[in-house]
């Protein structure tokens, strides 16, 4: 969509903006992606290569093991963090990497869920920002 | 969908907002804190107390972990009910089988210090439930590592939802969780059966297929709640190698197998229709398992092609690395391989490991049994595991042979080896050989 606004449920609060990244296939941050350079690893991933550091990573959710919180929380840490991340179905993981990012480093990604529709308007490269309140907004 | 501070709709109990106030030392209003986050990520309405907890979080991943760790026990944190510990990054009571760098070492170790200067006991093993005490049938509990989540649920019928870093300590800290997921009765009901009646008893009743068993489960129920039907009675072990590799291969952490699991008496139990009124027994999805299927996950689980079965034409691959205990070896396991080891040491060639805990150290010590398994050149390895710390000394590209599914599924991913899956008598047949060596007459 260009210019507009979508309204999503907070799972961990904060702000971030930066250009969409939109993952059509989950993807597992642990054995997925770098932490050192916000790179994509996994090579069964159609994006591997791209990086997921200050963008908007909208991806319908995450996949396989525990240890992706970790994986994020370091991300942060290192700098290499998205600058928000954008859920379609719900995902404790990176909810609780994002938490603890909050606790430990006083900053993480803000992490939102979109309704499946809202998800969907969202593309590829937009100029989008998050706020506190989960509203998400694309510039037009 | 409207935004929702869960710090307003969670209901907390006086103790818990004591905590969340710092009351309790700034590490439990941490813990406390990140708990109320995660109970309104999962839609939870309240938390409810758990009286033991079991932490994967003490394994280094990276600086953030310790950082973490530090954080707690610079806030004073005390975990509040009996809690053990998983797997560190390194083997304490035989440093030298550390292979990594110095500083990696030195911060595994200092993680591991932290979690058990927080009152955790130190039993570095990814089997807890292989040690005393354990969790009885419906207690809560919080634990983590997908393998013990999948043997307490389903063999021991506690409760416990599926747990990780950080989360784990920090439900140890304050006797907390969110009520959610299968911390509930009404998420504890099978959804999908998977029929093995029409295999011959032969294969029902292998315990070495049952890595492959689980394996095919996990890739084909992903995250809902299997039932398995037409199993013969497995021990503990053929149950704990069963869910190690239905939660590499999927995301089960609960599994009822018919006439075995406490919680399956009867397929109808095990469905949850525990109301006569409703009458037949429904279930989500209703897989036969055949032969095939079998084989085609055997396949899966070796990454060597045509290394894996005995008809592929891998009878002179050369093995490099003999693996064994994902999950850490039991005494019974060691019973089983004792015999077979004999008293011949396996080929110079190949490296022979196997992980196991200090319950099972100390019942191989007992018997004159470790000095035995040393002489011949078996590395024997407490407190960690070769798939998460630099245990193996041959580089990687070669190829490991374990009778584990679950080293079967990490092995390539994490330390870089091919794996050829087979039984615990191919396996050490192998290691004798230097190559591989199947046994048809087991095959299915």
């Amino acid at each position: 969509m260009s210019g507009g606004e979508l309204r999503g449920r907070v799972l961990v609060g904060g702000a971030g903006a930066g250009p969409v990244l939109r993952l059509e296939a989950p993807l597992s941050f642990w054995g997925g992606v770098d932490p050192a350079t916000g790179r994509i690893i996994d090579r069964r991933h159609p994006r591997c290569g791209e990086s997921v550091s200050g963008r908007v990573l909208v991806m319908p959710y995450g996949r396989g093991s525990s240890s992706s919180s970790s994986v994020l929380l370091e991300g942060v840490r290192l700098g290499t963090a998205p600058a928000a991340v954008v859920l379609r179905e719900l995902d404790g993981i990176l909810a609780l990497g994002a938490a603890v990012a909050r606790e430990l480093y006083e900053q993480s990604p803000p992490v939102v869920l979109l309704a499946p529709a809202d998800w969907e308007a969202v593309r590829e490269g937009d100029e989008a920002s998050v706020d506190v309140s989960g509203c998400l907004r694309i510039a037009g | 969908m409207a935004a929702v501070n869960p710090f307003e709709t969670v209901e907390l109990t006086d103790l818990d907002r004591a905590m969340l106030s710092g009351d309790h030392g700034e590490a439990a209003a941490v813990a406390m804190r990140i708990l109320v986050a995660m109970a309104g990520v999962y839609g939870a309405d309240r938390l409810l107390d758990i009286e033991g907890a079991h932490i994967d979080g003490c394994l280094y991943h990276g600086d953030s972990g310790v950082d973490f760790a530090e954080l707690l026990v610079a806030g004073g944190a005390r975990v509040r009910v009996p809690t053990t510990l998983n797997v560190g990054g390194l083997d304490l009571l035989h440093p030298e089988e550390f292979a990594g760098a110095a500083e990696r070492r030195a911060k595994a170790l200092r993680l591991m210090e932290c979690y058990e200067e927080m009152g955790c006991r130190t039993i570095w093993t990814c089997a807890p439930y292989q040690t005393t005490p354990r969790p009885a049938f419906g207690q809560q509990v919080a634990w983590a590592e997908s393998n013990a989540i999948v043997f307490a649920n389903s063999v021991l019928g506690a409760r416990t939802h599926r747990y990780g870093d950080f989360i784990d300590i920090c439900a140890a800290i304050t006797g907390r969780v969110p009520a959610v997921g299968l911390h509930l009765e009404e998420n504890r009901r099978g959804q999908v059966v998977f029929d093995f009646r029409s295999l011959p008893r032969s294969l029902t009743s292998a315990s070495w297929l049952l890595p492959a068993i689980g394996y095919v489960v996990g890739e084909r129920c992903a995250n809902r709640v299997p039932v398995l039907l037409g199993l013969e009675n497995a021990h503990e072990d053929g149950l704990k190698a069963l869910g190690a590799a239905a939660a590499s291969s999927g995301a089960v952490a609960l599994f009822h197998a018919v006439g075995i699991t406490p919680e399956a008496p009867t397929l109808e139990a095990a469905l949850g229709f525990r109301d006569p009124e409703r009458g037949g027994v429904e279930a989500e999805e209703w897989i036969e398992i055949t032969a095939d299927d079998l084989r085609a996950g055997l396949r899966r689980l070796s990454t060597v092609p045509g290394a894996a079965a005995p008809d592929g034409g891998g009878n002179d691959l050369r093995i490099d690395v003999v693996a064994l205990g994902s999950p850490h070896f039991s005494p019974r396991e060691f019973a089983e391989l004792l015999p077979m080891i004999c008293c011949r040491p396996p080929a110079a060639s190949v490296e022979f490991v196997v992980c196991t805990n200090r319950v099972s150290l100390d019942f191989l010590e007992r018997g004159g049994d470790l000095e035995r398994l040393r002489d011949l050149g078996v590395r024997v390895v407490v407190d960690t595991c070769v798939v998460v710390a630099p245990i193996l000394r041959t580089p990687a590209g070669g190829v490991l042979m374990t009778n584990s599914g679950k080293f079967a599924h990490y092995a390539p991913g994490n330390v870089g080896f091919d794996v050829v899956f087979g039984s615990l008598s191919e396996c050490v047949r192998s290691a004798h050989a230097g190559e591989l060596r199947r046994d048809p007459e087991l095959w299915p």
